[in-house]
Order: structure tokens, then sequence, then C-alpha cells
């Protein structure tokens, strides 16, 4: 709580100056997962990207601002609505755009697809298409930093859906009768696939769900990049110092259909719309910067080099081949 | 630029769909992520959403137009101060409307070339040779081979720990972790809630980000509770990465029946396990197996599942006492030589093929007993020799015979060494129901030592 305090400090101290750096930071790394995602959904309809695809539109805000909490080391796991996540860690839309389409310069070359990627490199331990398997594998990532005597902390994302899986509720169990430095985010974006929070759950307030292990968690808006980061740097601050687990219930909305072939008939388009245009976490952060007074040039420029970034991505993932058939074989097990 | 928008496959299947409505009209300013058209498939309604921002500038497919193919243009977007008329003639789409990946993926001709390139090598390896002289040796349980391959792989590789239910103050519920939390200690030592879900997936976290778990099942039907993490985590990570992170962890505990203790504790997960590239699959029998194949599981950078049997820990075996013993993975021991049937077991049916033989010989026929070791990978070639000399395959396993090891190692002797076969192969089993709690019923479901003499006698 005393770091967590004093790091509130230091930030009055400079608020604007540090401010408008943060903001502009997450305003272009969300835009970039905005038009990422957008752009998928294009190549999704050309036929270029098959099988499953979970877009992260709407939900950018959440996977940013904890991201601003984090440093170099700490683990990353959430599961198959993942692009998004690898953005933010700080992996290439390249060569994530190219394994959306399975081709050899994709980050699992091919063989992992959307709901499957994982960078050793940015510590993204992915990607988990089975949902709840990735709460206690990010249990583990923490089990691991408590075993090294580390202080990285591991990041474990799930879905409100997710958060009925009994191995959830193994995990809070473990993490908090072992004191490991894991945060819980609960993306909750209001439909586990086509049934609601209010459907699924007995108790709304999810961010309560670690209580019985006595985990402190709380609710962030998930809309505002800000209040997404404070409560991390909250977070994470408590699980660096050694308290244990903490859980935080996001409260986000998805503009998207569950996957690339979800009507959505389970909600209005008025409902949709109105969260698109009343309370964007992008336009959110744009209002942010221009009351700040900064340059709209600046904004521009940012829109400019995130389009150029994507139109790369998606040229180098039309462009790069398919995977050698001989790559059918390897990766199965490693040389012992 | 002026941009064409395409009709967009909203589904892995969709080919082509109808314009319902369109949202939008001509010379209305759009933003990304505005919705601009309504399409329906036969399955439902879907809204188009646009990608890039501008005007549109023209309408191409009216809406109520049936049958309209993916991927054909429906609307030209012009940006923001273009004049509108500059649209035409309809410009270059964005991106080629036929996709390279379809055009490949759909030729047969490539993919049938594609296929015969990534052919396996299907030619056996031969068979490997004679295991190392390890020298003297003196008796050990299989409990404490287990135990003294833990403890020594702990003491080499700081990275080595235990969990599971039991495994530090108890003392382990077989006692096979005894004595380890006094040298090892509590955080290498771990005692954890009944929760194989949890645990096992713990484990395999700990294990993708370079720690090396020993994860102790009680026993292995309990390991179904963990079931999706060992092969959905475990095994398929290193693939589904591109060969990025592996996953070094072993899955041990006593597999198949115990004594008495009914459907629900009693059955051998072999073939289960078995059937899943990316796992690593090991079941030894006497306590040099147990020994150097546990220090060879944990060493290995894959995930191994390595089935150990209750009624074997007690049982006493000579074993190497060199500190460097250690066996490899994959490679299947002959524990008996003979020439008139080759008996292929593993586990605690070593010893009643081992007992079948001796029954054999008083009747003058000489069998190999072959204890496979691992399953996965299977050590088809030392069959295939002994076969190739016997002519004659017997199986014995302790679990069900559908689809079991049985019917593999028949079937890879099928493919290797049909030629050479006098008679069809013969499996010995444990029955094919639920372990009934009976004493007598029991018995009468596990595979004894006459049933393999019946068996061979029936080909001999």
């Amino acid at each position: 709580m005393a770091q967590a305090a004093e790091t509130r400090k230091r930030g009055r101290t400079k608020e604007k100056s540090v401010d408008t750096g943060v903001v502009l930071k997450a305003y272009r790394s969300m835009l970039l997962i905005r038009r990422f995602e957008e752009k998928a959904g294009q190549l999704y309809g050309m036929g270029l990207i098959g099988g499953f695809c979970h877009l992260y539109i709407g939900q950018e805000a959440v996977v940013v601002g904890i991201q601003l909490a984090l440093t170099d080391g700490d683990e990353v796991i959430t599961s198959y609505r993942d692009h998004g996540h690898m953005l933010a860690t700080g992996m290439e839309a390249r060569g994530v755009m190219a394994e959306l389409t399975g081709r050899s310069g994709g980050y699992s070359r091919g063989k992992g697809g959307s709901m499957h990627m994982f960078s050793k490199e940015q510590k993204f331990f992915g990607g988990h298409g089975i949902v709840g398997a990735q709460v206690s594998i990010g249990t583990g990532l923490a089990f691991s930093n408590w075993y090294r005597g580390s202080d990285r902390v591991s990041v474990t994302y799930f879905g409100e859906g997710a958060s009925n899986q009994g191995q959830v509720f193994e995990s809070f169990n473990l993490a908090a009768l072992m004191k490991l430095p894991v945060v819980y985010v609960i993306e909750n974006n209001k439909y586990g696939m086509g049934t609601s929070v209010e459907r699924a759950s007995a108790s709304q307030d999810l961010s309560k769900n670690g209580a019985p292990w006595g985990i402190p968690g709380q609710q962030v808006d998930g809309m505002d990049v800000l209040a997404v980061k404070a409560a991390a740097d909250e977070a994470v601050a408590h699980c660096r110092a050694g308290k244990g687990p903490y859980l935080l219930e996001v409260k986000t909305y998805r503009y998207r259909g569950h996957s690339m072939s979800d009507p959505a008939k389970y909600r209005t388009r008025e409902e949709v719309q109105m969260m698109r245009t009343q309370n964007d976490c992008i336009e959110n952060a744009r209002r942010k910067l221009e009351a700040l007074d900064v340059d709209e040039k600046a904004i521009k420029a940012i829109d400019d080099e995130v389009k150029r970034i994507i139109q790369d991505a998606a040229d180098f993932a039309q462009s790069s081949p398919e995977p050698d058939a001989a790559e059918l074989y390897t990766d199965v097990l490693l040389e012992g | 630029m002026a941009t064409q928008i395409l009709m967009p496959a909203l589904s892995p299947t969709m080919t082509e769909g109808k314009l319902a409505k369109w949202l939008k009209g001509v010379g209305d300013e759009v933003k990304a992520g505005d919705v601009i058209a309504e399409i329906e498939t036969d399955k439902a309604t879907m809204e188009v959403e646009a990608v890039d921002e501008g005007k549109l500038a023209r309408i191409l497919i009216d809406e109520g137009t049936e049958g309209v193919a993916v991927n054909t243009p429906i609307a030209v977007l012009t940006v923001n101060g273009e004049d509108a008329g500059s649209a035409e003639p309809p410009p270059k789409a964005e991106t080629p409307a036929e996709p390279k990946v379809a055009a490949q993926a759909t030729d047969p001709a490539a993919v049938a070339d594609q296929a015969a390139k990534g052919q396996r090598k299907e030619a056996l390896e031969p068979a490997p040779a004679p295991e190392k002289d390890w020298g003297p040796t003196k008796p050990a349980t299989v409990r404490e081979a287990l135990r003294d391959a833990m403890a020594l792989e702990m003491r080499r590789d700081e990275d080595v720990f235990l969990l599971g239910e039991e495994v530090a103050q108890y003392q382990g519920a077989y006692k096979i972790s005894q004595g380890l939390l006094e040298e090892f200690g509590p955080r290498r030592i771990i005692d954890t809630p009944i929760t194989e879900h949890g645990f096992a997936g713990l484990a395999t976290g700990a294990a993708l980000n370079g720690l090396r778990p020993i994860v102790e099942f009680m026993t292995f039907n309990f390991a179904m509770q963990a079931m999706d993490q060992i092969i959905n985590s475990a095994a398929k990570t290193l693939y589904m990465s591109g060969g990025q992170m592996g996953c070094p962890i072993v899955f041990r505990g006593p597999n198949g029946a115990a004594s008495r203790v009914a459907a629900q504790h009693s059955q051998c997960y072999a073939s289960w396990y078995a059937h899943v590239p990316g796992l690593k699959v090991v079941a030894p029998w006497s306590s040099a197996d147990a020994k150097g194949l546990l220090r060879a599981a944990i060493r290995d950078p894959n995930p191994v599942v390595f089935l150990e049997n209750e009624i074997l820990y007690g049982q006493t075996f000579e074993c190497p006492v060199d500190e460097d013993f250690i066996l490899p993975i994959g490679r299947a021991k002959i524990e008996r030589t003979g020439s008139h049937v080759t008996i292929v077991a593993f586990s605690i049916m070593v010893g009643v093929a081992m007992k079948a033989a001796e029954k054999l010989a008083e009747q003058g026929i000489e069998a190999e007993v072959i204890n496979l070791r691992s399953l996965r990978p299977l050590d088809t070639a030392t069959i295939v020799e002994s076969v190739k000399k016997t002519s004659r395959l017997v199986t014995v396993e302790e679990g069900w015979p559908f689809a079991g090891i049985g019917a593999e190692v028949s079937m890879q002797i099928v493919e290797h060494a049909f030629d050479w076969l006098d008679a069809p192969p013969v499996r010995v089993h444990g029955v094919d129901v639920p372990l009934p709690y009976a004493a007598n019923l029991e018995k009468l479901a596990l595979p004894q030592p006459e049933w393999v003499v019946d068996a061979v006698k029936k080909i001999v």
C-alpha cells in the first residue's frame, strides 16, 4: 500500500506531463489493436483467415491499461480472444496477422492460428482455446516466479464466462494458499458467447469471486484506460510486495460478435450502438488528449503510423508463404 | 484512393448470401466500424462493418439481391475530399478478390504434392544396440528406486520439484516421497490440496516457464480430472507455438488395478495417453526400470506420463548402484530370450509374462519376453526383430482390449512383419468390464499367467 500511495503521490506532482505521455501511449496502443482487428475482420471476410476468429474491438482499454502497469519480464496469458494482448505485449502486428492467415511468417509458423499464439521473448504465454485453462496455467507462471524468488508478476486474463469454471476457483485457492504473485483480470464483456452474465453467474459482482480465499478485488471501468491503469498499478504493487493474488473485474464491452460467425441475436443493435457512441475507450482517450491540448497533428501522426503498420501487416500476412509441408511433422517433441 | 467493399464471408463455411439491406446510402460518410449493410445466409442475419473511412460513392449490389458470392464487390468507398465521380470506372480492389490462399488450398494437385513432400519416412529404425552394462547391482524395491531417482535428479537440477497430494508431510500416500521433504524442504516438495485440475494446470504453467515439475497423482484415476491440462496444454503447446514453448514435466503415479478397490480406482490408462502426439508414455516394471526411466523422464524436455503400479511398489529387484545409471526412453528390454513365441508386456504384466514363460519352458516352449518399458515412442524395431525370429506374437496388458496397447502392437507387427507370422497375434488382457470388487470376480477379470500360457498354446 505504501508503494501504491507513493506512486500516486509522484503521479500528482508531475500530473500533466506524465498523463499526456501515458495517454498518448495508450491511445496509440488501443488504436493499433482496433485497426488490427478491423483489418482481421476484413481479411476474414475475404476468406484469408479461417476457423474461429474472436475480435477484441471495444475491449482495447483493458489490456492496454493493464500493460501500462507492467514491466519487462512480467508474464501475460489469456484466452482465445488474444490478438489485442499480443499487440499490447509488444508482439509485432505482422507476425500476428500472418499467423491468422496461416502463413510461415506467423508467430507459430502457421500451426496455431488465431487462438494459439505465443511469444517466449515477450513473455506472452498464449492464446488458449479451452475456456478457463489459462487460469491455472497463469497461476503456474506466478508459481515459477515465487519458486525463483523473482518479483515478476503473472497477469492472467479470462472472461466473465470462464469465471464459472471449476479450475478458476481451484486456482484462486492455490494462489491464495501459496501467496502467488498473480493478477487475475476478469474481462467482463457481459456476454459469454450468447449468454449474458446475468444468466450465467449467480453473483453479479465478480470482483468478489476471490473473497472466500481472501483475494482482494475491485471493479474497474474498462472504457477508461487510465482507470484501468490505476487499478492495475495497485494490483501489481500488491503482488510484487509478496501479498499474494489480486483480482480485477474490468467492465468492458465487445462490439463484435463472440466470433466472426455470431449473428448476435442476444442483444439489440441499439445496445451495441449506445456503447460505441457514448463510451468508446479510444474516443474517450482522444477527448482526453484534446483536453490536454495535444496538438491535433500529433494525434494524426499516430493515426497515420498505425495505418501504415496495419497495412504492412496485412500485406505481409498475404505474401508470407504457407508453411512447408515438412512443417506438419516438426515441433511435436523436442529432441531429448 | 477509392476502395471496393467486398461481400464478406462471415463464417468458415459461407460461400454466398443475400444482401438484405443497405444501412448507408450513396453520399453518406462512413467511419471505420460503422454498420453499412445487413446480409443474410441460411443460418443468420449479420452486419457488414466498414473497415475504412470515406464516402459511400456507389452501391454495386442492390438490397434484396440473393446469392451474392463472397468477395463480390458490393460498393465503392472514396476517401474524404475525393470526387465520387473518380470512382468510375470501378477502381481496382484494395486486395485481390481471389485470395491466393484459397486458390492454393483448393487445388487438389498442389495439396497432393504437398502431402507427398511432407510424407514421413515409414521405414523402421534398426533395432537398438544392446543395453549398456551398468555393473554391480543391489536389491531395491520399486518404491526406493522411484524415490532415489527423484532425489538424484533434484540434487542435480534446482529447477526440479515435486508436487501433489500428501507428497511432503505425509511422506507420500504410497510413501514414494519418503524423506524428500527433509532433504529438499517445503519449497521443492509441495503438498497440494485435492485439486488435480488446478495443480496439473499450475505445474504445466511452471513448466512452460522453464521449471521441471514432477506431478504426483495419488493414482492415475484422479488424473482424469486433469486430463485437459495434460493433453490440451502440456502435450500440444510446443506444436501450437511453432516450437517456441516446450513443457518439461513428468506426470507420475500408480496406474491400473491395485487390490480390491473396484472400478473407479482400477483402470489402466496406457492406451489413453499413448494415443496422444506430444506426450511420451513410460511404464516401468522392475526397480531398474523405475529408477532409470524416471531419471530420463525428469531430464526429458517433453511432457512424460509415467505409469507406475501400486502392487509393484513393494517388490524387490536388482538395481544398478552406479550413480549415473539412467535408461533411454523409447527402448524395450528383452527380459528372457526364446525362439518359439514373442510375448510383449509392460508394467506389472511383465511379471505375469515371466511366470508364464517359466511354465511354458517346463512344457518345452521357449518364450521371448519383451518388457516394453516405453509405450510412446514404442520400440517397434525390437518387437519386429523378435517376431521375425519366433513368428508368433502374444500381447499381455491389464487394460481393456478395445483400442488397447495390444491392438497397437499387433497392428505394428501386421504392418512390419506380416510375412513372418505363422499364426494370428493373440491378445491377453483385462476382461472388458469395469473392475468388480468381489475377490473372486476381480481375479477373474485380471490376466493371470495361465491365461498367457493358454494363449501361447493356441498358436504354438
